[in-house]
């Protein structure tokens, strides 16, 4: 542009500038401190008193300690196996509702449609769900944190807005030349839908990985503990000890924080690492969720 | 549109109401078949999962034993709700719920707006998207990591208080006093979603007609002028949808983050009707009057929803 910054313009972009700057940083440095302080030495961070701007010294005898510990392995399976199977059943689910809910000329669409979505602002409630679960038989099995959530709404409303602006004309020339509506759902519209499917594997993936409430209130066997679990375990509960049995008496206090901060690294390297390739999905996702119906 | 089925050459339909229900509903039965097979897992779904627990909520209204059932137990009346409303707990558990959620929609909402505007008057698109990528990014981490690092950073000889003691204060046990309870809350929520609420309002921003902005520097308004009555005004809807949505769980505030950070000596301000439900419910297993306690508050959250979205239907923005 061209055009003459006044001053108070241009102190407003200064501003501006310096304002975004320190949010970014405020945003970044509590990751950064955890990251810094699970490769220090032990001794040096209890001793540090302060903000952390660089590790002190080096260490990944932390490291060591969490993936040597038989709760945080048997965790981190458990929360694989929800991952995987729990977000292959939601795509699963939420593409065929989404591509039966798109159909223009199926005579049910719209109170079938209402019912769902009147569940987003209305459900039973914590109680009667956590009774519904024991009831069919649920209760501390993995299952309980894959089914009772086998699909969102939330979802739903968004894969059927991308659905619906597939060009129709592809779905009749299909469709002419003998194609059912499961050959056209798998062979036209999710091809077509790709950055959409990759929107939802980050939703579900990510509320799989991060979910914990369920897992706390259905599962009983420690076996069975997602990953959360053991994190809230040794993050809120501060409950380090059952790790540190390795580890000689004096030592115990140093590294005990230390572990902390690299089981958190540990838990959250892979939702960051997936998260600058989809990043540019998801914004899109947000996008076409926030559009009306 | 030209969805019409391809008729099949089959019976002569002569004779028959081709208007009548029964007619189009066979006629669509047919036809749509395998849509129909694709809905039965989805509506299988929905009523085993959601609309089974809304069968279950009549234990509210029920003296309900596991050994009698929940259809055999026997009818109270609003013997849970009354006893509720008379206990000790109901206005604490009220003030606190409600206070939580007024300071997250006083504080909370208006900040994904205020960074979206600042977003938007960001000349070098660089910049804006290294903010965007870094400040998106606490969207992602759970829930649990978050409480630990902040029960770690506020913890005596945390790092806060370790920055606090540098500069020659008092420490302070942040997590244990009531009195600091809500700060902490509303300005992590802040600190972990500001960013990605941001997004929804800045892609309205981008879809705003180019032409009107021209149109307000012709008429000599400079960028302060701009964003109040263009940019503002565009997004409008946007806001307004989300606030809805927003007032619509007005009484479901965090449950889970407080679950995490609260403790015995900050009940006074931190317990909520979430975690109150959370403790009578699974941990005393009480489930008649629990699911009295959660009823009452999907309640008041539906009436508010259906409320604001009454109200906002005057503007032309509702929900429905």
């Amino acid at each position: 542009m061209t055009l003459k910054r006044s001053f108070g313009e241009r102190l407003f972009d200064v501003g501006n500038v310096l304002a975004l700057s320190l949010l970014t940083l405020a945003t970044a440095y509590p990751f950064l401190y955890v990251l810094f302080a699970s490769v220090s030495d032990a001794q040096a961070v209890v001793q540090t008193r302060g903000l952390l701007l660089y590790p002190k010294g080096f260490s990944l005898e932390a490291y060591k300690l969490v993936f040597m510990n038989p709760s945080i392995l048997t965790g981190y399976a458990n929360t694989l196996f929800i991952v995987v199977v729990g977000t292959a059943l939601n795509l699963a689910m939420t593409a065929l509702g989404a591509y039966a809910l798109s159909r223009q000329n199926v005579m049910w669409r719209n109170p079938i449609m209402f019912g769902i979505v009147f569940t987003m602002f209305f459900n039973g409630g914590l109680i009667p769900t956590f009774l519904l679960v024991n009831d069919i038989g649920l209760l501390d099995s993995r299952w309980a944190l894959i089914l009772p959530v086998a699909m969102s709404a939330y979802n739903l409303v968004i894969m059927r807005t991308a659905f619906q602006g597939v060009p129709v004309s592809l779905e009749e020339s299909a469709k002419l030349d003998g194609a059912n509506d499961f050959t056209v759902l798998f062979r036209i519209f999710i091809p077509l839908s790709m950055p959409v499917i990759a929107v939802m594997i980050l939703f579900y993936g990510v509320a799989h990985w991060n979910s914990w409430f369920n897992a706390m209130i259905y599962i009983r066997t420690r076996e069975l503990y997602p990953l959360q679990l053991i994190l809230r375990e040794i993050l809120i509960t501060n409950s380090t000890d059952s790790m540190m049995t390795a580890v000689g008496g004096g030592d115990r206090m140093p590294v005990g924080e230390t572990i902390k901060y690299a089981t958190i690294i540990v838990s959250t390297i892979p939702v960051l690492c997936l998260y600058p390739f989809l990043q540019k999905y998801f914004v899109k996702g947000v996008m076409i969720g926030a559009i009306k119906g | 549109m030209s969805l019409m089925p391809r008729r099949k050459s089959g019976p002569p339909v002569t004779g028959v109401d081709k208007n009548a229900f029964s007619y189009r509903a066979f006629r669509d039965l047919k036809l749509n078949k395998y849509i129909y097979v694709m809905l039965v897992p989805v509506i299988a779904y929905y009523v085993v999962f959601l609309y089974g627990p809304m069968y279950g909520l009549q234990i509210a209204f029920k003296d309900y034993s596991a050994g009698a059932g929940m259809w055999n137990s026997p009818w109270v009346g609003f013997k849970h709700f009354e006893s509720f409303f008379e206990s000790y707990y109901f206005w604490r558990l009220l003030r606190n719920t409600v206070l939580l959620s007024l300071y997250e929609l006083v504080f909370a909402f208006p900040a994904s707006i205020i960074l979206a505007l600042l977003l938007n008057e960001l000349r070098s698109n660089r910049f804006k998207r290294t903010v965007q990528t870094v400040t998106y990014m606490p969207h992602f981490i759970s829930i649990v990591v978050i409480s630990g690092m902040l029960v770690d950073f506020l913890s005596r000889d945390g790092l806060i208080n370790n920055v606090i003691a540098m500069f020659g204060f008092e420490r302070t046990a942040f997590l244990g006093e009531a009195g600091w309870f809500r700060s902490i809350y509303i300005s992590s929520n802040i600190w972990q979603s500001v960013g990605w609420g941001s997004i929804i309002y800045l892609s309205a921003m981008s879809s705003i007609d180019p032409s009107l902005y021209e149109a307000a520097r012709v008429d000599g308004a400079n960028r302060w002028k701009q964003t109040l009555h263009v940019t503002i005004p565009g997004i409008m809807p946007t806001i307004v949808i989300l606030l809805i949505l927003q007032i619509g769980s007005f009484m479901t505030v965090g449950t889970e983050k407080i679950l995490l950070l609260y403790n015995p000596t900050t009940y006074e301000t931190a317990d909520v009707i979430g975690t109150f439900l959370y403790r009578k419910g699974i941990l005393e297993a009480d489930y008649s009057y629990s699911a009295a306690v959660g009823l009452f508050n999907s309640v008041i959250n539906f009436a508010l929803l259906v409320l604001a979205n009454a109200a906002s239907k005057k503007s032309g923005n509702n929900l429905w």
